[in-house]
């Protein structure tokens, strides 16, 4: 009996945490989204008061209301921060794409220590804070910083790149990389090398070969790269903030204004809860497909 | 010795050499295929059979010698422009396309019209008795249909010569064997010229009409299956290629195969006298090993009447006739 407790007990601990960590702010966040601002501290209401019982949970009950969320689809500034959050975060995603996949495919195609190196490579910026590495990127695109002193070198005019929203994008597909190349490694080094030699035998050129056979063989990779990318990149508030300018409209910051500048923590959740719901589509698309190639 | 019959020979292969780094895995072969031959390159793992045959293929380039393909030079010819198709040993089915896809791979990039290739997949499903299964994915398939779809696949652009890098090697024995009747009976059917690498002396023995031994790299000795366990041209090839009783004579060696041995409870004139060391029933045969001074010798009797009564620890007097010796210069 005490097998069956246990593994009881190591399935249970898991939910558990993912309950406290997860569900229950979730819950949280859906609450406030259904209430309303005041002037107070917490500066929202309903407010669940337990020492009233029953009643007290129907009254909470009767005070939430959907009237924030239809706010979010009339005012344009909601609905445009959708849409720039979005685009933003396709456009670096197809960048990356672009740029991570011939990157994963060499690695794929050196010996195996070689490989071993490059996959260290790869994730060698994790050792270095984040935010620090950002911040680096201040320091490059600065007017005075390190890429125009490099172009003022061989004469070109100089570039005004922070505080845009191509900065934005640079910061972007520099932080994302490694999840990008990672995935996209994962399939194309499992790949049997023996695949690209049929499809030459068969009558292929090597390029051919690469979009018949390597290519479809690795959407998987690509397929777990794009999401891996672009689900964070929408709701991402680092970037953005630190080398976007102030017309660089974002997901991440509004929700941070909401919350922080205008305290209003009803509208702050409910942009949170319509994001969670939006990447919720292609967060089952991706598991469906994950699913039929392992069928 | 070969069994060309006057048909001109497809292949040639001149003094081909082929180094990784340091070692040389092919080191001067010449050989020659005739057109609608089944030739099998038979040896050890590591002998250089697989590099030959992937020189022939395009997928590695000789670093000395020349292949000739139908009269025509291959040096620098890519793999997708040889009139060569591959059966690979792990099959390299493609796993995101159905078997009639596998099998019109090679159709469209060779320039098959589009009306033409279905009724060639179907042929080919036919070929190898696959009917019905043109939707199923290389995942749903058995070792034997995988191998079977690789092989239609392999032959549906009608490639001049099929190399088969060890075509069986991943089927169970009886599924083998049955599998290398089959591939005699098609090459027969279709004329079309079959190369073979292979480590399987059976195989090789019972598919080919001749036989490359290849050792280090290097031809050890070719010509048809009977020809070279008849005549070994050294005792390498006489003990690669079925099991073999060796003399010292001379400066060389003399060779005895075990079924060309006799054994007896009696003695008779010029016998060798010796103890039975271990009796192995195969069903079919009995092998007999007999220690004759310190030396052990194989004995194999087919079981016409039965197994001979012998039992390990007797005594036995084994002999054989003149005419079954072969003398080895090496």
């Amino acid at each position: 009996m005490t097998g069956g407790r246990g593994r009881r007990l190591a399935i249970a601990l898991p939910y558990l945490w993912l309950l406290v960590f997860f569900a229950l702010p979730f819950a949280l966040v859906a609450k406030l989204s259904l209430s309303h601002t005041v002037l107070a501290m917490p500066p929202y209401a309903p407010r669940l008061d337990p020492s009233r019982g029953l009643a007290g949970v129907g009254e909470f009950l009767h005070g939430l209301s959907f009237t924030t969320y239809a706010r979010l689809g009339s005012d344009r500034l909601y609905v445009a921060a959708y849409l720039s959050s979005l685009r933003f975060a396709a456009i670096a995603t197809a960048i990356l794409l672009v740029i991570g996949y011939p990157i994963a495919y060499g690695m794929s195609r050196f010996g195996p220590r070689a490989r071993e190196a490059l996959v260290m490579a790869v994730i060698l910026p994790f050792w270095t804070s984040f935010l620090i590495r950002i911040y680096a990127w201040i320091a490059i695109l600065k007017p005075a910083g390190l890429l125009n002193q490099a172009l003022d070198l061989v004469h070109l005019a100089p570039l005004d790149l922070l505080d845009t929203n191509t900065a934005v994008i640079i910061g972007m597909v520099y932080a994302y990389l490694p999840f990008m190349v990672l995935p996209l490694y994962a399939v194309l080094e499992k790949q049997d090398a023996s695949l690209i030699e049929a499809a030459r035998d068969l009558g292929c050129t090597a390029t051919q070969a690469f979009w018949r056979v390597t290519f479809p063989l690795s959407l998987p990779g690509v397929g777990a790269g794009c999401l891996l990318c672009f689900i964070p990149m929408v709701g991402e508030f680092v970037i953005p903030d630190l080398l976007g300018g102030s017309r660089t409209l974002m997901l991440g910051r509004t929700i941070w204004t909401e919350f922080f500048a205008d305290r209003d923590w009803p509208a702050a959740s409910a942009v949170a809860i319509v994001l969670l719901a939006t990447l919720a589509i292609p967060i089952a698309l991706f598991q469906r497909q994950q699913a039929k190639v392992l069928s | 010795m070969t069994t060309s019959g006057g048909k001109s020979p497809l292949v040639r292969i001149e003094g081909v050499t082929k180094r990784f780094g340091e070692v040389t895995a092919v080191d001067g072969v010449s050989l020659h295929i005739d057109e609608g031959e089944f030739f099998a390159l038979l040896g050890p793992s590591g002998c250089g059979k697989t590099t030959l045959m992937r020189m022939l293929a395009g997928f590695e380039a000789p670093d000395g010698g020349r292949i000739l393909l139908n009269g025509q030079d291959m040096a620098g010819l890519p793999p997708h422009q040889r009139p060569t198709s591959m059966m690979f040993q792990s099959y390299a089915l493609f796993p995101h396309l159905s078997v009639e896809q596998n099998i019109a791979f090679g159709l469209a990039r060779q320039g098959w019209a589009r009306a033409a290739i279905g009724p060639r997949v179907e042929e080919m499903l036919s070929l190898v008795r696959l009917e019905g299964l043109n939707r199923r994915k290389p995942s749903q398939l058995s070792g034997g249909q995988a191998q079977r779809v690789a092989l239609a696949r392999a032959l549906a652009p009608g490639p001049r010569i099929l190399l088969l890098d060890e075509p069986l090697a991943a089927l169970d024995r009886k599924l083998r064997e049955e599998t290398q009747l089959e591939l005699r009976a098609l090459q027969r059917r279709l004329g079309v010229t079959f190369l073979v690498v292979t480590h399987d002396q059976d195989e090789a023995m019972v598919m080919a009409d001749r036989i490359a031994v290849m050792r280090a790299g290097t031809i050890a000795q070719v010509g048809p299956p009977k020809a070279v366990y008849e005549r070994p041209a050294s005792r390498y090839v006489a003990e690669f290629l079925g099991e073999a009783n060796l003399f010292e004579h001379g400066a060389g060696w003399r060779l005895v195969r075990p079924e060309k041995m006799s054994i007896s409870p009696v003695p008779s004139p010029g016998a060798l006298q010796g103890d039975v060391a271990e009796v192995a029933y195969f069903g079919d045969r009995t092998r007999y090993i007999v220690e004759v001074d310190g030396k052990a010798l194989l004995v194999s009797r087919a079981n016409v009447g039965g197994p001979l009564p012998f039992q390990a620890g007797d005594a036995a007097w084994v002999t054989y006739a003149p005419e079954a010796a072969v003398d080895l210069a090496s």
